[in-house]
């Protein structure tokens, strides 16, 4: 027989570990920060004014984004994704995924959690979930703030892509709504790599640094030709497929690659979590 | 026994360790490690006559790739080089089909490399008799298949020059079986001379890549210089009559008809009604040199006599490369197909459906560009399966043909290897005075354009000619044009009137395109006077150009190919269902282990808060913690845990938390054995190792965190007795971070009284509490056990046991060294501590008397244990004996018990 009311599917309910995120000041200024970053970028782009800029090496998708990126909300939208994919969404999601279940240890107040009792499994479950939801949160916001204040400034145009035509207004927003969703889910892998290195560890920078290192290894890794096929099983091999999205038709080929790659790797990492996490003896 | 299980557990784990690492390796080592050839070359030097007579010398530098595992004779295949290639630039495709079990013949061109000879561009009495010669050697070899004495089973497979070898000895020479020639000429003449308007008179001279043929094989043979070659420097390796018709054409651009000849002879034109051999065509859509109209005339020349004719295009070509690799996928299964049926006779005899491939995008992953492949039923030419019609607007325009030709519009780069992607962005530019424009409406649907399109031009010259430069430009909604993989059609006239009005329309056919024009976007057509590619006239005129009415698109609707990659949306949902069936199945077999945990193991002690029962805590490093400890926890006691810091308390009650899993023994609380997040740990409160709080939360929003967390109702939590407890006033208002130790500690030992569970267990409690609080701790502690609740408590601190608990377990090193109820170990102990005057006289004195035991302690004084005699009598007896007593201590047993241990070794035993 338990306490009255106890069940051990009622600890820690999903809202009890949204309220305990959403009080602390990294997750504000997390979310914040994707909210204003859009609009930093529109005030660059205003400051900067309309300087036609002849780059001749400025070749190539990245190039040809910045110089659409004021021609349309949708535009500035996918220029906004576009900036943050490689670095800043991997920071913001490592810091959801890497600090949840360490910081918690830091404080000592995951032993308490733990004696409530919380069960294991389900104390990972909810954390992950809440870190997903707020990663998640993070990319709609990005997203939803620059299509907002791009389409407010630039206004509601087709949306411009390297290749071939221009996408109409209604199919561009499927687009760039396909390039946040497949970035959510290439950054599965960080997502994986911080969260086992959240129970791993105790100390939570060491996780969130720990799984940004691990994904920018990947990175430099992918940029050595030498290692031919190797390379197709890095992590982030396959980071910037969703350039294909951009094309006409679509190219989703890699999108499917990417994503079984990513899918793969947060199970695994996921997995070895609630594996060591359920095993474990807690020393915080 | 305790090493043993270490033991095991460190070889469980290297062997675990061992066989990740062994994966890892095969894994790494199956895909690094390099194909064992499953073949063997031979080279040779082959000596053979050439030249009309067949008298001339020449040695033919070849390689021979036979399979290893053939069975009886295999078929063979003659691979032919590009031009400027030799017998090494086709190693890679001699290495695909010998792994496809043909014997594979490469070899230089004479001219060329190590091979001797002059270049005589395809010449029938040169290198098509070569060829004929390497046949003869061919069906001499015995590991080659013959037809008939002397008649090897062969086919030709080459592209460009080699392209054009494979037709013209297909035509001479009919021992040959099959043929597949890509990227070539129907007609050198017509390829070098380009004339896209239905005129007679001559084109328009390539300058761009027939310099780049020219310069490249300019070249000596290697280990030459050409002071001592005897090579002219200005012809290089090309015999005199090829030298001399580049000079005719390149000095004028007006070839004499010696010439003409010439590039006739070069030419599979004149001889597509002798070819026999089933023949494969494939021709590139980004190729200036040789475009799809040369593929065109040589299918419909071929096909006209019956002989079998397939024909491919794909997104490459002289100017393209060999295009995506989804393209190149395509073109090797045709290749093999055609080859496996023609050669081996294996398979159905190869469609003649039409596959083509359209530009998508770029790769995302490598930049390159994506295609998408498309299939129709039969090749449908130039003029697509069904056209759209244009209007094109825009007036009569004047433009300038400058001087020399100078400065030229760029529409390719020819050799310049440039990537696809380059080439479709658009380095393309128009110079002006130099173009007339004509424009389309928007196009309201898609138009799948596949052909050369068509249009009347209509000019008008001073000098009665004109050479115009016709482009076809999509461009979009923001007015970015995009010249279609580089193309542009060269137009020379003749016989104009010097006025527009009295200019006659001429039909002039564009380059063949694949491409589709999207909704809104539109055409435009640009006549310009000058293009770097080409060569146009030394005197400056003006022309006036305009344009028909309309212009012709044939389109074609075709079938896309099913992409080999789509698979892997397939194994995506696979892996996708798979995680969903494993996480049910965790989840299950996790429930039901839940419930089965929920049943008191032990149902005689589900009254009994707490039995510990030979608890022991090894860690990995070998360190053991806690040995044999046994204790029981009944209702209505408070419990001390007592030993020295490091005694192993807290590591006994971070296993009763369930953070910490024993290596042997077990706890039971209320029955139920304790397993990390055991159900019934919701009956305990626990404050374990210090507070745990977050710190950007008041305290009390603390302990409000806290119980939602535990998922129980709010109103059993009773917080206001816990707050009364911590006795924090208004600074629970106040966040965490923010308080003083002893504040923490406070709100720490309200958090474990939440809900007033019915086990208490803190350690330390009173750390960090004023003598006041701890004096209020003491009272409710023990107003807290009342009532069937109990209390478990750890110290190093003996008073504090002493007065708070009922109970005590004193533990040292791990062990336990005294336990019961306080009042029997406090009560009077049977030893007294004595300060006499003359130590050695009372020890006889005691002795006499019949004591169990008499120990020294320091200086003058002495522990005795009395066996039964009262201390007064005692006293009395040393003080009748003249020992004086200055002091007689009673001794309790609990103090006895914890200062021997500490007395011993006030270190502890470790960290614990």
């Amino acid at each position: 027989m338990t306490a009255m009311g106890y069940r051990p599917s009622a600890t820690l309910p999903l809202w009890a570990e949204v309220r305990r995120q959403a009080s602390r000041r990294r997750t504000q200024l997390a979310l914040g920060f994707m909210a204003a970053l859009p609009l930093i970028v529109l005030i660059a782009f205003e400051l900067g004014g309309n300087r036609t800029d002849d780059d001749p090496n400025d070749v190539g998708p990245f190039g040809s984004l910045n110089d659409l990126a004021t021609s349309g909300g949708l535009n500035f939208a996918l220029f906004c994704l576009a900036v943050s994919a490689g670095f800043l969404l991997v920071v913001v999601v490592a810091l959801f995924f890497g600090d949840t279940v360490a910081s918690e240890a830091g404080w000592g107040s995951l032993r308490y959690l733990l004696a409530v009792p919380v069960p294991r499994a389900r104390l990972l479950g909810v954390k992950l979930v809440v870190a997903g939801g707020y990663s998640l949160v993070a990319l709609l916001l990005l997203t939803g703030v620059g299509l907002l204040a791009g389409t407010l400034r630039y206004g509601w145009h087709p949306l411009g892509s390297m290749v071939s035509s221009q996408i109409p207004e209604a199919s561009g927003l499927v687009r760039v709504l396909a390039v946040a969703a497949y970035l959510a889910v290439s950054l599965l892998v960080v997502a994986g790599l911080a969260f086992l290195a959240s129970v791993l560890t105790d100390a939570p920078l060491g996780a969130v640094g720990g799984a940004v290192m691990v994904w920018i290894l990947s990175s430099i890794l992918d940029q050595i030709n030498s290692l031919g096929d190797v390379r197709d099983v890095l992590p982030s091999h396959y980071g910037n497929a969703w350039i294909g999205l951009l094309s006409t038709p679509a190219q989703i080929d890699d999108l499917a690659k990417g994503a079984i790659t990513s899918i793969l790797y947060a199970t695994l990492f996921w997995g070895l979590a609630f594996w060591r996490f359920t095993k474990k003896d807690i020393t915080s | 026994m305790s090493g043993l299980r270490r033991l095991r557990m460190t070889r469980g784990r290297l062997i675990a360790s061992a066989v990740v690492v062994a994966l890892i390796a095969a894994v790494v080592g199956w895909a690094a490690w390099p194909d064992r050839d499953s073949w063997t070359t031979h080279d040779q030097m082959i000596a053979m006559l050439t030249g009309p007579d067949r008298n001339q010398a020449v040695s033919i530098d070849t390689r021979l790739y036979l399979p290893d595992d053939r069975s009886g004779k295999v078929p063979a295949v003659l691979l032919a080089h590009g031009f400027g290639g030799t017998k090494e630039s086709l190693d890679t495709d001699a290495k695909k089909l010998v792994q496809r079990g043909y014997a594979v013949l490469t070899y230089t061109a004479q001219g060329f490399g190590h091979s001797g000879g002059q270049i005589h561009l395809d010449s029938p009495d040169y290198e098509v008799r070569d060829a004929e010669g390497l046949l003869d050697w061919l069906a001499a070899r015995p590991e080659i298949q013959t037809d008939a004495p002397g008649d090897p089973r062969v086919a030709v497979v080459g592209g460009s020059y080699g392209g054009a070898l494979a037709l013209l000895l297909a035509a001479q020479d009919h021992r040959v079986d099959a043929i597949v020639p890509s990227i070539t000429w129907n007609d050198l003449g017509h390829a070098f001379l380009q004339q896209s308007a239905d005129t007679s008179a001559t084109g328009v001279f390539k300058k761009g890549w027939a310099g780049i043929f020219f310069g490249n094989a300019g070249a000596v043979p290697a280990g030459q210089s050409t002071a001592t070659s005897g090579i002219d420097p200005a012809c290089g390796r090309f015999a005199p009559d090829v030298c001399a018709a580049y000079f005719s054409l390149a000095t004028a651009g007006h070839p004499d008809q010696k010439t003409l000849d010439l590039l006739h002879r070069s030419s599979p034109a004149p001889v597509l009604d002798q070819i026999k051999a089933p023949t494969l065509l494939i021709q590139g859509e980004v190729d200036s040199l040789f475009p799809l109209s040369e593929a065109d005339a040589n299918a419909r020349g071929i096909a006209a006599t019956g002989t079998p004719v397939r024909v491919a295009w794909f997104t490459g070509g002289h100017d393209g490369g060999v295009g995506p690799k989804t393209d190149q996928d395509r073109v090797q299964f045709l290749t093999a197909q055609w080859l496996d049926h023609y050669l081996k006779g294996e398979g159905t005899a190869p469609a003649s459906s039409f596959t083509y491939s359209r530009v998508a995008g770029f790769s995302a992953e490598d930049r390159g560009l994506v295609t998408n492949g498309y299939s129709v039923k039969a090749y449908p030419g130039l003029g697509g399966t069904e056209t759209t019609r244009l209007d094109l607007t825009g007036p009569a325009q004047p433009i300038a043909n400058p001087p020399n030709g100078n400065p030229a519009a760029l529409s390719s780069l020819p050799g310049a290897d440039a990537r696809l992607s380059t080439l479709l962005a658009g380095t393309v530019n128009d110079i002006p005075g130099q173009h007339a424009t004509f424009e389309s409406p928007p196009v309201r649907s898609a138009v799948e354009v596949a052909g050369a399109p068509t249009l009347q031009l209509r000019a008008a010259s001073p000098t009665g000619e004109a050479t115009l430069f016709v482009k076809l430009y999509d461009v979009d909604q923001t007015g970015a044009e995009t010249l279609t993989a580089g193309l542009i059609a060269p137009v020379r006239l003749t016989g104009l009137p010097s006025l527009i009005d009295q200019a006659r329309p001429v039909r002039v056919t564009l380059p063949g395109i694949v491409r589709e024009i999207a909704p809104g976007h539109r055409v435009r057509v640009v006549v310009a006077t000058t293009d770097q590619a080409f060569l146009s006239p030394t005197q400056p005129a003006t022309y006036t150009v305009a344009l028909g009415p309309q212009l012709t698109l044939p389109t074609l609707v075709g079938t896309p190919i099913a992409n080999p990659e789509a698979i892997w949306w397939y194994v995506l949902a696979a892996v996708l269902v798979a995680l969903a069936i494993g996480l049910l199945v965790v989840l299950v077999l996790r429930r039901r282990r839940l419930r089965r945990r929920d049943r008191p193991a032990e149902p005689e002690f589900a009254e009994t808060p707490l039995v510990v029962r030979d608890l022991r805590k090894a860690y990995a490093d070998g360190f053991v913690a806690v040995e044999d400890i046994s204790f029981t926890v009944e209702r209505g006691q408070v419990v001390g845990l007592l030993g020295p810091n490091g005694a192993g308390k807290t590591t006994t009650l971070r296993v009763l938390m369930g953070l910490t899993m024993p290596t042997e023994g077990e706890a039971l609380v209320f029955g139920h054995r304790l397993v990390p997040g055991s159900p019934i740990l919701s009956r305990v409160g626990a404050l374990v190792e210090g507070p745990g709080f977050l710190p950007h939360l008041t305290g009390l929003d603390n302990l409000k965190a806290y119980w939602t967390a535990t998922g129980r109702p709010l109103e059993d939590a009773h917080f206001d007795e816990a707050l009364e407890i911590a006795g924090l006033g208004d600074s629970v208002h106040r966040k965490t971070r923010k308080y003083s130790h002893g504040m923490r500690q406070r709100l720490a030992i309200a958090q474990a009284m939440l809900g007033l569970p019915e086990l208490l267990v803190l350690d330390e409690p009173t750390d960090g509490l004023d003598p006041p609080q701890i004096a209020e701790m003491r009272r409710v502690l023990r107003r807290y056990a009342t009532g069937g609740r109990a209390v478990l408590v750890s110290s190093h601190l003996l008073a504090e046991v002493e007065q708070t608990c009922t109970h005590a377990v004193v533990v040292n090193k791990g062990r336990i060294v005294a336990s019961g109820p306080v009042d029997d170990i406090v009560g009077e102990s049977p030893s007294v501590q004595l300060e006499v005057s003359d130590v050695p006289a009372a020890e006889r004195i005691l002795i006499r008397l019949g004591v169990r035991s008499v120990t020294h302690d320091g200086n003058s004084g002495l522990i005795v244990d009395m066996n039964g005699t009262p201390r007064a009598e005692l006293v009395a007896t040393l003080v009748r004996e003249g020992v004086d007593v200055d002091r007689v201590v009673p001794r309790r047993r609990l103090e006895d018990a914890f200062l021997a241990l500490v007395g011993d070794n006030s270190v502890g035993s470790g960290d614990r």
